[in-house]
C-alpha cells in the first residue's frame, strides 16, 4: 500500500490577535419605538439594550470584516501575506455564493488562503474558532483569521416588537496560529434540530418570489422558548466546556457569552454560580445583538476598557438558530 | 407531602431571587404581572427554577394560565400529588 505523508501540525494552538469594527450608525431606542408601539424603558428591561449600532450601505460586509481582520493581525504581530485559511460566519451576506472569505481574502492582500463561508447563525464564531484551532493542530493551516460578521439590520423587520430592538450590525476577527501552550480549550458544540423553529428567516427564497409583492424574509424568533433555552439549558454547557477543559467557574477571570440579551447573560451568570470576581461581557447595552460578530466586539471592548487582559482565562459561549451552541475556554491575547 | 403554605413560602424564595420582589409580597392573591411585576422573561426564569424545586414539569401552554400566586401554587400541588 502507498504510504502517504501525515499532515503534522502544531502541537497546540491559541488566540493570537483580536480585532473588532463597529458601524457608524448609533442607533437609540428612541428611534425605533414608534414602529413598534414601544418604549426606551420597556426594551431596556426586556433586553439591556439601550441603543445599537447599524451600518450604512458602504459598511458592507467585506468592508467591516477587512477592518476587523486589519486589527486583529496587527495585534497578532502577523502579515496578511501569512494567513492561510480564513473563515468567515456569517448569515447576512446575500449573496448564496461565492462565500465572501474570498473578497475578504483579495482585499486584505493575502497569499489564496483557503477561504470559505460557515454557517451556524449566533453561534458561529465559536464553530469558526473551534475548527480553526483544529485546522493549526492537524496541520492543514498555520494562521487562520476567523471573522464574525452580520448586517442584521438587512434582515430585522422594524415593525416586530419582538425583534426590532435586538439585532444590530458590527464584525470581529480573530487571528488563531500555533502555540508552545494551549490557549483554546476542547470545543463543547452542538444542537437540537427538533427547536429548528424558534428562530429562522421568515421563508425560503422561492416562496418570497411567489408573493405579489416580494419582501425580505425577515428574521423571526420565538422568544420565551429561546429564553429559557439560551439560559438554562447553556448553562449547563457552559459547566461541561469547564469540565472538558479541566478547570473550575473559580478559574475564570472573564466569562463572554453571546449578546443576545442582558437578561439572558444575567440568567446564566446566576445559573452557573459564577463568582462575582469574574467580568462579564455586557457589551450588548451599547452594540444590540450582532450574531456571530458579538463574542469578538465584546472581548476586544473589554481588553480596550480593561476588564480583560492578555493572559486571562476566557469563557465563550454561544448559541442560537438552529438551534445550534458551541463553546470553549481561551487564553485572551 | 408539602403543604399549601410551605409550597407559598418556596416559590416566594425563587420570586425573590430571580425578580428582587420582597418575599413576603407573594402571597397568594397577588397577580405575578400586575401586582409584583414579573415578567415574562423573569415568569420563565420562576417556572424553571419552580420544576427544580418542586420536582413538577409546568407546560409553557399551562404558564399562560398561572396568573396569580395562589394559581402556581395550586398548579404544584396538583402536579406534586
Amino acid at each position: 500500500m502507498t504510504t502517504l505523508n501525515p499532515s503534522g501540525g502544531s502541537r497546540h494552538a491559541a488566540i493570537l490577535g483580536i480585532g473588532s469594527y463597529r458601524p457608524s450608525r448609533v442607533i437609540p431606542n428612541a428611534e425605533i419605538v414608534e414602529a413598534i408601539d414601544s418604549s426606551d424603558e420597556w426594551i431596556q428591561q426586556r433586553s439591556g439594550i439601550k441603543q445599537r449600532r447599524w451600518a450604512t450601505p458602504e459598511e458592507t460586509i467585506t468592508l467591516m470584516s477587512v477592518e476587523a481582520s486589519r486589527k486583529a493581525l496587527a495585534h497578532a504581530g502577523i502579515e496578511a501575506s501569512q494567513v492561510d485559511a480564513i473563515v468567515v460566519a456569517t448569515v447576512s451576506h446575500m449573496f448564496q455564493t461565492p462565500a465572501v472569505a474570498t473578497a475578504i481574502a483579495h482585499e486584505l492582500g493575502t497569499n489564496r488562503p483557503a477561504a470559505f463561508d460557515i454557517s451556524a447563525a449566533c453561534a458561529g464564531f465559536c464553530h469558526g474558532v473551534a475548527l480553526a484551532s483544529d485546522m493549526v493542530r492537524g496541520g492543514s493551516s498555520s494562521h487562520v483569521l476567523v471573522i464574525g460578521v452580520e448586517r442584521l439590520s438587512d434582515l430585522t423587520d422594524v415593525g416586530d416588537r419582538g425583534t426590532a430592538f435586538i439585532f444590530a450590525d458590527g464584525a470581529g476577527a480573530v487571528v488563531v496560529g500555533p502555540s508552545d501552550t494551549p490557549g483554546i480549550g476542547p470545543v463543547v458544540w452542538g444542537s437540537d434540530g427538533e427547536q429548528f423553529d424558534l428562530i429562522r428567516q421568515r421563508e425560503d427564497w422561492r416562496d418570497v418570489l411567489q408573493q405579489e409583492h416580494p419582501q425580505m424574509p425577515h428574521l423571526v424568533m420565538q422568544g420565551n422558548p429561546v429564553f429559557r433555552w439560551a439560559s438554562f439549558e447553556m448553562a449547563k454547557i457552559a459547566q461541561a466546556t469547564l469540565d472538558r477543559t479541566g478547570i473550575k467557574v473559580e478559574d475564570l477571570d472573564v466569562f463572554v457569552p453571546h449578546q443576545a440579551n442582558m437578561r439572558i447573560i444575567d440568567a446564566m451568570a446566576r445559573s452557573m454560580k459564577l463568582p462575582e470576581r469574574v467580568k462579564i461581557a455586557r457589551d450588548i447595552a451599547e452594540q444590540g445583538n450582532t450574531s456571530a460578530a458579538s463574542i469578538p466586539l465584546a472581548l476586544d471592548r473589554m481588553i480596550a476598557e480593561g476588564d480583560a487582559k492578555s493572559g486571562d482565562t476566557a469563557l465563550f459561549i454561544a448559541f442560537g438558530a438552529g438551534l445550534a451552541y458551541a463553546a470553549q475556554v481561551v487564553t485572551v491575547p | 407531602m408539602a403543604t399549601t403554605e410551605e409550597i407559598r413560602t418556596d416559590l416566594a424564595d425563587i420570586v425573590n431571587e430571580v425578580a428582587g420582589v420582597p418575599a413576603d409580597d407573594v402571597q397568594l392573591d397577588k397577580s405575578f404581572v400586575d401586582d409584583l411585576d414579573v415578567d415574562s422573561l423573569s415568569m420563565v426564569e420562576v417556572v424553571v427554577a419552580a420544576e427544580e424545586k418542586f420536582g413538577v414539569s409546568i407546560p409553557d401552554d399551562e404558564v399562560k394560565n398561572l396568573k396569580t400566586v395562589g394559581d402556581a401554587v395550586s398548579f404544584i400541588e396538583n402536579a406534586q400529588s
